[in-house]
């Protein structure tokens, strides 16, 4: 056993980094330093002050009809922005048109925030509730929005604060949704579990585990429903719902689109206004969801993995191994701009019809050396340096075409999670054929036939059954020999199966690595077999090499290794491993006292 | 499947008589003051009662909606209060007006949103960030003022494209067309950004999965895994969101009609509502909450179609 | 003193089906199992066998739907929610993932503090016990203004036990808890274990796919096939010389840590599969016959 490495493993990740410090800034900081942020949430500011000014800056009050002033132009005395059709001050308007808006907002986004806060924790969090919440906010969905509004005048009465109140009722739905999501979401984790098990009561666990996860989203899409109530109040008043007294964007722009030949300006002012105000929102919004949520994934185009700028192979003697990995390595740029290297000069080699392990911890920099030598690196990955030949063919810098024909021919792989890697919506039959018929140019029932051929090979007991399955009727078992007919299917020269058993029961996996070494002993193939199970290594493994922090620390014939491991590391690894004869002998001690000592 | 689908239909059909009877319960409320407007300055407390009994308005809600309900179902939707022209004759002309501004703004949206939503998504870079440009503008700017704007530049200034008026399909389809051009533009503009937002980021998601990867150390051409697989997969979440977006248009469109003064159904149900005539309220309602529930049929349908594990439910 | 800490008659867990008038899903269908104080109980099976169901029942996560379940002479089956919370001081976990059984946004004393705070504890009283379990299973006092994100696998199951520990509990359901650990600190976190049994004479239930795990831990252990307990027993007897055909196979599928015995093993798995396919075979054919009832 390795009791006495306990210490420096605990203490060895404690150090905090710059890095960490910048994470721990609060939400409310990073929106500060946050220029779009702080130029919209400016915006509102300023808007909102305008309003609460509105008697204030001036001279004449919204409905005031003054006839002299009818259609003044833009600068007149007493009417910095001119008066409309009626001789009604436009900039007195213009002020409380905001206040109406702001209104709308706050009942609109108010009413749905709460109703829609509260049924999506009661919802998510207690089963019982699920469905009849469920149900309430499809039937509110079903309601046909804005012409329901209309219908409802009589009701109503135009009152755009009535409608406001509705219309917050019929966004329900929208802050409902995410709120349950995330809460479904939150009572899953185990936390959540745990702290029941603690005894901790229904409300404070919604109080404390869950409200705080469910906080950043409902905030930003309030924000985006604030703006979306202000534009639904414009347009309904623009149509003419509601009273003529309330100054409203929508009246306004109604007004002045009416006296568009007589003076054209007028509906301009209310118009930019409210579409300053709307989009002011939307990018509030947008940058409280970049804070709250982490900016969001970024779009790459997929192709050959990038080399560094500069980059040439290593000028290596072609050795006559199928594969030889030299010096290879792999980097990920950092927030600051500089290249991390996850894998750092790497040097591996595999003959026809033999299987090399790559073991190693998590983050050992395994699975990427596997993905670099298949071409299939993230697309954020860079290679920086190396030499990957098979059979004497540079495959770095190699052309996305070449490495298709490649792939289909001479590459093929095995994954870790044989669920994810199959494609939901086709049957497995139909993804073996597009497999095949990638590789070999054949036609579909001759593809069709051959799909057949490999699923009976891998030992599927029913080919034409599986065939015509979907990934979701079959077992993960059944799956993985799925993924390797798929593999095999090109006869390939190396394959490169990554933790290929690590999802499956352990009896499952007997029966794959049996299935592995069947075929490798017919096909003569190479294998990669990229593992942190050292079981495996030994069941079947011709040669291994350890990794640790990106570097190959030490590699020989398997026999050689589990016998007289050479590196600090290796000896580390070997000696962690519960050995069959490791069982646990001392009897349960006395019961008596168990309490105090606890304490 | 079929299953599913009639299940989904009676789903409907409960969805339906809910809300249908929701919006009447509502109405309810507000009968004494619809028929204070019908008589004018005749109304006072006598008069109103006696006009409710008359129109058999004083009986319970529930008694009312069983009614209307059955006539419903024989294809009778009553008359209305003020014109006197029956329910079923008058909505459906105004409703093609609308359908045929929704209708092809909702095409040229999904088609605009697939194409840019997926180049956003497939090629990153520069064409991503010019994407989601044009997808931001599209949300900033209220689809009221859009119509105003292409009506006040094409219409106004240019004189290209006329600025008010429709033309039914049957008679004229040249003049037809120029009269939707303007609406359609207008209202495509913020559905496209909305959908094209959805598009990319599905899309995304879905290129970053394992099976994409595994499908590439095949052989499989990039060009046929994006079309063939993300697309495919993408398509389930992109089809809710497209089924939102006809709701969010057809209640878009009460405004557009009104900016370009064309005969739809807002327009109509805004001054029928003005003057509370009730049979016409809840005809509106029913092809209303109709449309809304068969679109949401059809998404899920299609949804059970492209997705096997939704067709087991 | 000889009555069992825990003990579990005929026990089912079912969960409830959605849909209209759909029968419930029964996942473990009648098991029998004691533990007695301070004693490991080793749960091994594969995933679905419904293993880990029988931990959550345990935990009142999951709906007992037969049978008994008593620990310390009170039915824990026919408990509510408020006679269940009292009980939460003596039965705690440590469940398998160290990353989402902390609240990411939890300070380690916060989430530490939780389960004292709600048992009545004052602040002052819940500070010093924090520091206290920190040091118990290894970690450093100024872990506890740190979040979750700072620390390690490991270092994060460490926090995981120490919670367990803060109310002094006579069991802890332990869910595989060392399976998403790499191999080094899976040896370490073994041994936390172990030594926290010694001093404090708590019980463990330990749940795990690892037959190597719970024989170094277990000082019996039962195995879980299907939703039923098919063989249990002492340590000893059950993961070196099993008895039914499934435990059988399980040990042999396991693979050794060394070449050349994983080889002579592979080759009794094989001789094993023979024999218990012509055995069911054998069986399927005497069954078919008419006279064999």
């Amino acid at each position: 056993m390795a009791t006495e490495i306990t210490s420096d493993v605990v203490t060895s990740a404690l150090p905090a980094s710059a890095e960490e410090n910048e994470v721990r800034r609060n939400a409310f900081q990073r929106l500060l330093r946050d220029p779009q942020a702080v130029i919209t949430g400016s915006i509102i500011l300023v808007f909102i002050v305008l309003g609460l000014l509105a008697n204030v800056i001036p001279a004449h009050g919204p409905n005031e009809v003054v006839l002299s002033a009818t259609n003044a132009p833009p600068g007149t005395e007493g009417y910095p922005l001119g008066a409309d059709a009626t001789g009604r001050d436009i900039l007195s308007r213009l002020l409380h048109s905001i206040n109406t808006a702001m209104v709308a907002g706050i009942i609109g986004a108010g009413i749905a925030l709460i109703i829609g806060m509260t049924l999506g924790l009661i919802g998510g969090y207690f089963d019982r509730f699920r469905t009849p919440v469920e149900w309430g906010a499809t039937i509110i969905q079903t309601f046909p929005g804005l012409l329901l509004l209309i219908v409802l005048m009589p009701l109503t009465g135009g009152d755009y604060r009535w409608t406001m109140a509705i219309f917050g009722v019929l966004l329900t739905p929208g802050i409902y949704r995410i709120v349950r999501n995330q809460t479904v979401g939150v009572s899953r984790e185990l936390y959540v579990d745990a702290a029941r098990v603690s005894g901790v009561t229904d409300f404070r666990i919604l109080g404390r585990h869950i409200l705080s996860v469910v906080r950043g989203p409902v905030i930003v899409a309030t924000t985006f429903l604030f703006g979306s109530a202000i534009g639904t109040q414009a347009g309904l008043a623009f149509l003419g719902v509601g009273s003529k007294e309330i100054p409203s964007f929508g009246s306004m722009i109604s007004d002045g689109f009416r006296n568009l030949y007589i003076a054209p300006s007028q509906y301009i002012w209310p118009a930019v206004a409210l579409g300053v105000l709307n989009g002011a929102f939307v990018l509030f919004g947008n940058a409280l969801r970049d804070t709250f949520e982490g900016a969001r994934p970024k779009a790459e185009k997929i192709e050959a993995t990038a080399v560094v700028e500069g980059f040439a192979a290593d000028d290596v003697a072609d050795s006559g191994q199928l594969v030889q990995v030299r010096d290879l390595g792999i980097a990920y740029r950092s927030p600051g701009g500089h290249l991390n290297e996850v894998v750092r000069g790497v040097d591996l080699e595999i003959r026809m019809g033999e299987t090399l392990g790559l073991v190693g911890e998590s983050g050992s920099g395994k699975t990427q050396t596997a993905f670099g030598v298949l071409g299939v690196l993230p697309a954020e990955a860079i290679v920086t340096r190396g030499s990957v030949r098979l059979e004497g063919r540079e495959l770095l810098g190699m052309s996305q075409a070449d490495l298709n024909r490649l792939r289909g021919s001479s590459i093929a792989y095995i994954p870790q999670e044989p669920m994810a890697n199959l494609d939901p919506v086709y049957t497995v039959g139909r993804q073996l054929v597009e497999g095949i018929m990638a590789s070999t140019q054949v036609s579909k029932a001759a593809a069709k036939e051959r799909a057949l051929e490999l699923l009976g090979r891998v030992g599927i007991p029913d080919p034409a059954r599986t065939f015509g399955a979907y990934p979701h009727e079959i077992s993960g078992g059944m799956a993985q020999r799925v993924l390797i007919a798929g593999a095999i299917a090109p006869k390939p020269k190396l394959l490169i199966a990554d933790e290929p058993t690590t999802a499956l029961d352990v009896t499952v996996q007997a029966d794959i690595l049996d299935l592995l070494r069947d075929l490798q002993a017919e096909m003569g193939m190479g294998i990669i077999l990229v593992t942190h199970n050292f079981g495996v290594v030994a069941d079947i493994c011709d040669r291994l090499a350890v990794m640790q922090q990106g570097e190959i620390v030490e590699s020989g014939t398997t026999v050689e290794v589990f016998a007289n491991p050479q590196h600090s590391y290796t000896k580390m690894l070997l000696n962690s491993i519960l050995d069959e004869e490791t069982i646990r002998t001392d009897p349960p001690m006395a019961a008596a006292g168990a309490r105090e000592g606890a304490r | 499947m079929l299953l599913f689908t009639l299940r989904r239909v009676l789903f409907g059909i409960v969805l339906f008589v809910i809300v249908s009877f929701t919006t009447m319960w509502l109405l309810s409320f507000s009968f004494d003051s619809i028929i204070g407007s019908k008589l004018g300055a005749a109304a006072n407390v006598d008069s109103i009662a006696a006009m409710k009994a008359d129109l058999g308005l004083d009986r319970p809600v529930p008694v009312l909606y069983v009614e209307w309900l059955n006539n419903l179902v024989h294809g009778d939707l009553g008359s209305s209060f003020f014109t006197g022209q029956p329910v079923i004759e008058a909505l459906p002309s105004r409703l093609a007006v609308t359908l045929s501004i929704v209708g092809p703004a909702l095409i040229i949206s999904a088609i605009v949103a697939i194409v840019l939503g997926t180049l956003a998504a497939t090629r990153g870079g520069a064409v991503d960030k010019a994407a989601q440009g044009l997808m931001l503008t599209g949300y900033l700017i209220p689809n009221l003022l859009i119509a105003i704007v292409l009506v006040v530049v094409f219409a106004v200034n240019l004189q290209w494209l006329p600025a008010t008026g429709y033309t039914p399909l049957s008679e004229d389809p040249g003049k037809w067309l120029q009269s939707i051009t303007l609406p359609v533009i207008a209202m495509a503009f913020g559905g496209a950004a909305n959908m094209a937002n959805q598009v990319r980021g599905t899309m995304i998601d879905e290129l970053r999965k394992d099976y994409i990867r595994t499908l590439r150390t095949r052989g499989v051409p990039m060009r046929a895994i994006i079309i063939r697989h993300a697309l495919r997969n993408a398509a389930g979440p992109a089809l809710t969101v497209f089924g939102l977006t006809f709701i969010t248009l057809f209640g878009a469109a009460l405004f557009i009609e009104q900016v370009f003064a064309l005969p739809g159904f807002g327009t109509y149900s805004f001054n029928v509502a003005l003057q509370g005539d009730f049979p016409v309220l809840m005809g509106l309602t029913a092809w209303g909450v109709g449309l809304t529930i068969g679109v949401n049929l059809l998404i899920d349908v299609a949804n059970g179609w492209l997705n096997p594990k939704a067709r087991q439910y | 003193m000889n009555t069992p800490l825990l003990e579990a008659k005929g026990l089912k867990v079912a969960y409830p089906v959605k849909g209209f008038r759909k029968p419930p899903v029964e996942i473990v269908h009648g098991v029998d199992f004691t533990i007695r104080r301070g004693e490991t109980l080793g749960i091994v099976g594969e995933s679905g066998s419904g293993k880990t169901t029988i931990g959550r029942a345990i935990l009142g996560l999951a709906p007992i739907s037969g049978g008994t379940l008593t620990y310390d002479g009170h039915d824990l089956a026919s408990m509510n929610a408020q006679q269940r919370r009292k009980l939460s001081r003596e039965i705690q976990v440590v469940f398998q993932d160290p990353y989402s059984s902390l609240n990411p946004s939890l300070t380690i004393g916060a989430t530490l503090a939780e389960p004292l705070i709600v048992q009545g504890w004052d602040k002052a009283k819940a500070t010093r016990r924090v520091l206290d379990l920190l040091d118990r299973v290894g970690l450093p006092k100024n872990a506890a203004q740190r979040l979750p994100r700072e620390f390690s696998g490991g270092q994060r199951q460490r926090v995981a036990i120490a919670r367990a520990l803060a109310p002094g509990p006579r069991l802890i359901v332990c869910d595989e808890p060392v399976s998403a650990l790499d191999l080094s600190t899976q040896a370490t976190v073994m041994d936390l274990f172990i030594e926290i049994q010694r001093e404090t004479g708590v019980a463990y239930l330990f749940v795990s796919h690892d037959l190597a795990v719970v024989r170094h831990i277990s000082h019996r252990v039962g195995v879980v096939y299907a939703g039923d307990i098919v063989e249990q027993g002492r340590t000893g007897d059950v993961t070196v010389t099993p008895q039914h055909p499934y435990t059988q196979r399980l040990l042999l599928a396991a693979p050794i840590a060394d070449p050349g015995l994983q080889a002579q093993r592979r080759t009794e798995r094989r001789e094993l599969r023979a024999a218990q396919e012509h055995l069911s075979a054998t069986e399927a054919s005497s069954a078919s016959r008419p006279d064999a009832a």
